[in-house]
């Protein structure tokens, strides 16, 4: 670490990716047993991403995630018990249960949804970034997306598009080694996405996206030169997906080893995370544990509430197809 | 005003109701603003953002680049977050490039967010054959767009409904898109001075008649007028209805039509099969079977691609005396 970090900024960042990791396992559980309906992309593995960029992000600023979109909303300021509840189809989902995993949002929190097309974000979050710039505020918008994503033309064009017009956008690429079953590999020619941001005029960096001190500090550098007025930045995050591509065990495709999976989680970002807080003394096996027994309470409780909660009526189904009413 | 008395009604070109239009919302709304391929510099390859650039600036009226997945996603981020875009697409042909962000991403990110997102975004784009500028360029696609629950699309046939429903769709707090007709950008009708907005979801009874019924979309309500006037001269008294929203449609206009002539004939510039005017045809059988006396006709363009050379362009376009005879066939004569 390069300067000193509050103990708070630390245990904030330990935090969240223990509250991204444990919904996301208790999730795929919930998944598995037929509990939650439809597929859930679990972000298990990825933590230290969306925890390391979403530190220096406030509820004003916006973000768009990705069909692997729960540990975004998490570390964004999402609470499970809405959480849950939209996965569970829930009227007190955050979306009233019309959006489910894959589209999850809050306008509250900045964020500007999920989704469930590969390269939906990009484009909306250069226009969410536009008009920060042009209603002359200070917010800026983050727009995850995969390796993956990357050879869609929607990211190209929001990436130029963001550069020419020196936007308030950061482009964080969680290259996770994987287009769906397809290796990176075999989906593209370049192994650093971050080649791309020079092809558009704007920094590339390529970062651990298994240490989240290193994602912390790169996107913090990213953040603040959004936030002075001097355009976007792509951040690659090289990083790995523990679970399938849908699910936990997924559809059992071998598309890649057990021992390149044993490998990755070798590098866990939370348990490494973990060791170093230990060793400098910040945090305590103890407290660790306290940690952990604090989020599974939340959990519980967010799993609760979403079981006792009713389905929506679908008498109002058409309800927010369109916006009725006065205009604005 | 007295002079606004002297001189007459005040006549304007399509175009330039367009023009005006667009810049009477700019000065209205200061979260407005236009982006668009050529809007800026050139003030549009249609002319119809001349002048706009010297007004507002480069903050408000924005060149981009030739990327409509971009120009759609900057529009759909910028309303979710406090603006009120209007977007331009060339030509209504390009919608195919950001269909996406139309499709998953404009029309459905209310609903999908539990009503969490508002976006009024106005969207205008140039539709019709005409002007021998082939496959790619002539094209009327209204029929996609309606099929998509959470847009609107109106579309202008004169110089008046295209301000008005400018005005209306930028006041709209939903995607509502705006398809002009390059064909009909000379053409001149009655435009006041004056804001005023046509309402999005109401037809107009443009010709009052007692024999038949002839709904017209876009650039087709004139040749179903100068139809009606031929039929006239058959002694068959048609009634002209200009569709003017697609979405939502106007079903009471239509049916109270049907109730006084008990005969319809559809017609629309866009490809026959699978055109709205099927759509129009099914709500007619639907709620007003008791009053059809015949077969709804429909009229469209065939089955192919828009030609080039003008021998077959011309015969392609659907046209007044194409409804002549179709009426004319309902009616066995």
């Amino acid at each position: 670490m390069a300067k000193k970090i509050s103990t708070k900024v630390l245990t904030d960042l330990h935090l969240n990716m223990v509250r991204i990791r444990r919904f996301e396992e208790e999730a795929g559980k919930l998944m598995e047993d037929g509990k939650i309906p439809g597929a859930l992309h679990l972000y298990v593995g990825q933590e230290a991403v969306a925890s390391g960029v979403m530190a220096h992000l406030t509820n004003q600023d916006q973000i768009t995630s990705t069909h692997r979109g729960h540990g975004h909303v998490i570390a964004k300021g999402g609470q499970f018990a809405p959480m849950f509840a939209e996965l569970y189809g829930k009227a007190t989902g955050y979306c009233k249960g019309k959006g489910g995993s894959m589209h999850i949002s809050n306008m509250a929190l900045g964020i500007l949804g999920a989704n469930g097309i590969v390269g939906g974000g990009p484009p909306i979050a250069m226009g969410a970034a536009f008009s920060n710039k042009f209603r002359k505020t200070k917010q800026v918008s983050v727009t995850f997306f995969g390796d993956g994503a990357s050879n869609e033309g929607s990211f190209h064009e929001a990436a130029n598009m963001a550069a020419l017009y020196q936007l308030p956008c950061i482009f964080v690429c969680e290259n996770n080694g994987f287009g769906e079953y397809t290796a990176q590999s075999n989906h593209q020619a370049v192994t650093d996405v971050a080649d791309r941001a020079a092809g558009y005029g704007m920094p590339g960096v390529v970062v651990d996206g298994m240490d989240v001190m290193a994602v912390f500090e790169a996107a913090e550098a990213a953040v603040q030169r959004a936030r002075s007025g001097a355009g976007p930045t792509l951040l690659e995050c090289k990083t790995y997906r523990y679970y399938d591509h849908v699910g936990v065990r997924g559809m059992g495709l071998t598309y890649r080893t057990d021992e390149e999976v044993e490998a990755w989680k070798q590098r866990d970002a939370i348990a490494s995370f973990e060791a170093l807080l230990v060793k400098q003394g910040v945090m305590t096996e103890k407290k660790l544990a306290n940690v952990y027994a604090r989020v599974d309470a939340d959990i519980q409780e967010g799993i609760a509430f979403a079981e006792s909660s009713p389905f929506p009526n679908p008498a109002d189904l058409l309800d927010d197809v369109y916006f009725v009413g006065a205009n604005s | 005003m007295s002079e606004a008395v002297q001189s007459g009604p005040r006549m304007l070109p399509y175009v330039s109701a367009i023009t005006e239009g667009v810049q009477q919302v700019l000065r209205e709304q200061d979260n407005a603003f236009v982006a668009g391929e050529d809007v800026g510099q050139a003030g549009s390859v249609f002319g119809y953002y001349q002048g706009l650039l010297a007004e507002f600036g480069d903050r408000r009226v924005i060149d981009t680049p030739i990327s409509e997945k971009g120009i759609i996603g900057l529009g759909v981020g910028a309303a979710a977050t406090g603006c009120r875009p209007i977007i331009d697409v060339m030509f209504m042909d390009f919608l195919g490039e950001c269909m996406d962000e139309v499709a998953n991403q404009m029309a459905k990110m209310r609903f999908m967010f539990g009503g969490g997102a508002t976006l009024p975004i106005t969207v205008l784009t140039m539709a019709g054959a005409g002007m021998n500028l082939a496959a790619q360029h002539s094209q009327s696609w209204e029929a996609w767009l309606a099929h998509l629950p959470g847009v609107k699309v109106v579309m202008p046939s004169n110089a008046y409904d295209a301000k008005g429903l400018i005005i209306a769709a930028a006041r709209d707090d939903n995607p509502v898109f705006v398809v002009l007709n390059k064909m009909s950008l000379a053409m001149p009708a009655e435009v006041p001075e004056a804001m005023y907005e046509v309402p999005i979801g109401k037809a107009a009874v443009i010709r009052e008649g007692t024999d038949f019924t002839i709904f017209g979309i876009g650039r087709m309500v004139h040749e179903a007028l100068s139809a009606a006037k031929t039929l006239d001269g058959l002694g068959i008294n048609c009634e002209v209805v200009d569709v003017r929203s697609i979405q939502p449609f106007d079903t009471e206009t239509a049916i109270a039509s049907i109730q006084k002539t008990h005969r319809a004939l559809i017609v629309h510039e866009a490809v026959r099969f699978g055109g709205f005017g099927g759509e129009i045809v099914a709500q007619l059988q639907e709620e007003a079977f008791d009053y059809l006396d015949a077969p709804i006709a429909r009229v469209g363009a065939p089955f192919s691609p828009v030609p080039y050379s003008p021998a077959l362009e011309q015969a392609y376009i659907p046209n007044a005396d194409r409804i002549v005879s179709e009426v004319k066939k309902v009616l066995g004569l």
